[in-house]
């Protein structure tokens, strides 16, 4: 089953092509990672995707609810923990409260935070405040999970520690995509890539074949990255 | 006059001044939020209009603005609103002041949330309102609190303006007895208790701000 479907997706920032006609479907389960020069469009193609921007033209079909995680985590500061992931299941789900709070408890005992429920986000470091949305996203069972570049605001050690949890939603056989410049990760995660360029798709398939890509523009991207 | 009844009368007319203070609150604050809403409409219709009505509250004085809401209604119907009018005069010219001056500070709390916090909750699926109240709203009291309280003590020493239409408030009260003993002394007894008010208004500004830093930005 599909998860996510979109057709012929484009949309301009004042006239300039930030997406020119893309199209992707996700399977159930699938881990796609999303990768390219910053300006390329991904962000905008998942912002597109989960409502936060208004395409020009294109289909977006979900087969059921979704989630996103974001680069600046963006938890609800007057909230603790505990009341940032219930209180959408709660207030928005109409889940019964001590069953979104069991929930609560068991995802963040997942993520390795079970012992801050109680705490408020400006208690934590950056890494367990973006286990704790990821923890947010997952109490309303998405079907399907966005990554905006979850770690580009960590340093290289609480990257790591976010990229374990991520890995680790494999088995949840949720669908994610993920918007990275991790390509260590990328390459160890996802069941395919996409590499993105001027708004469009240049290349994409299973790891190994977009790392060792024929592609100039994908060798060029790629190259870069490992000459730094 | 003994001293203790010039306390007691400056005690009495302390009531029209409390009175002013609470139902200037009271009408300004709701008020100030609807200004706040109106000023950062879409809708040009909305938001010129609520910007001049801010512009002309905070650049003219509010003794003219007394006395234009007083005189108002003769000079633009030929009617006689009759002696109560007064004192709903102080309170409307008061309200809709001070609501100008709430609603910029309910603006600059409300434009300084991070936009990612809409953007989670839009995600969350909350609704607009439900974001408003649960989530925008209490983090934007805690970011106004401080210009609130500034606010709200200006307010306490504006309600000494209803001299401008003679109502008896405390210092038009003050201002009297002390022209009729030839004695400052009234005047600065009613300086300590504006004093004392506002020393207990801003202490309980302090306990607001204190019960919201259990968190922070």
């Amino acid at each position: 089953m599909k998860a996510l479907e979109i057709k012929n997706l484009a949309k301009t920032f004042d006239g300039m092509e930030v997406i020119n006609n893309i199209s992707i479907s996700v399977e159930d389960g699938e881990v796609i990672s999303i990768i390219g020069p910053s300006g390329s469009g991904k962000t905008t193609l998942l912002r597109c995707a989960c409502g936060l921007e208004k395409p020009d033209r294109g289909e977006i079909k979900f087969a059921g609810s979704f989630g996103m995680v974001f680069q600046q985590f963006n938890l609800f500061p007057h909230w603790s923990v505990l009341k940032n992931i219930t209180d959408a299941p709660v207030n928005v789900q109409k889940q019964d409260r001590e069953e979104a709070k069991k929930h609560a408890m068991e995802l963040l005992e997942k993520m390795g935070l079970k012992d801050r429920a109680d705490y408020y986000p400006y208690q934590l470091s950056g890494g367990q405040q973006q286990r704790v949305a990821i923890a947010r996203a997952l109490a309303l069972n998405p079907r399907i999970l966005f990554f905006d570049e979850p770690t580009s605001a960590l340093d290289p050690e609480l990257t790591q520690e976010v990229l374990k949890v991520i890995k680790s939603l494999k088995d949840l056989n949720i669908a994610m995509v993920i918007v990275t410049h991790e390509m260590a990760f990328a390459r160890d995660v996802s069941d395919r890539i996409i590499f993105m360029d001027g708004g469009v798709i240049v290349d994409e398939g299973e790891p190994d074949k977009v790392m060792n890509s024929d592609n100039e523009r994908t060798r060029a991207f790629l190259g870069k990255l490992a000459g730094v | 006059m003994a001293f203790t009844d010039m306390l007691l009368e400056l005690l009495t007319s302390f009531g029209v001044t409390f009175n002013i203070f609470i139902v200037t609150l009271i009408f300004s604050l709701p008020l100030g939020l609807i200004v706040a809403v109106g000023r950062m409409s879409k809708n040009k219709f909305i938001s010129i209009p609520v910007s001049i009505y801010i512009s002309i509250m905070r650049g003219t004085p509010l003794m003219l603005q007394l006395i234009c809401v007083y005189f108002g209604p003769y000079y633009l119907f030929r009617i006689s609103p009759g002696t109560n009018y007064r004192m709903m005069a102080i309170y409307i010219a008061f309200a809709i002041n001070y609501a100008a001056y709430f609603g910029e500070i309910f603006r600059s709390g409300i434009q300084s949330m991070p936009r990612g916090q809409y953007e989670a909750a839009q995600i969350l699926g909350y609704t607009k309102l439900q974001t408003f109240m649960r989530i925008i709203l209490p983090q934007v009291i805690k970011r106004i609190l401080p210009s609130v309280s500034n606010e709200v003590i200006t307010l306490v020493k504006d309600t000494s303006f209803a001299f401008t239409l003679s109502v008896m408030d405390m210092f038009t009260m003050a201002k009297a007895l002390a022209a009729g003993q030839t004695s400052v002394v009234p005047l600065f007894a009613a300086g300590v208790f504006y004093y004392i008010f506002n020393f207990i208004v801003a202490k309980i500004f302090d306990i607001f701000e204190n019960k919201l830093n259990y968190y922070r930005f």
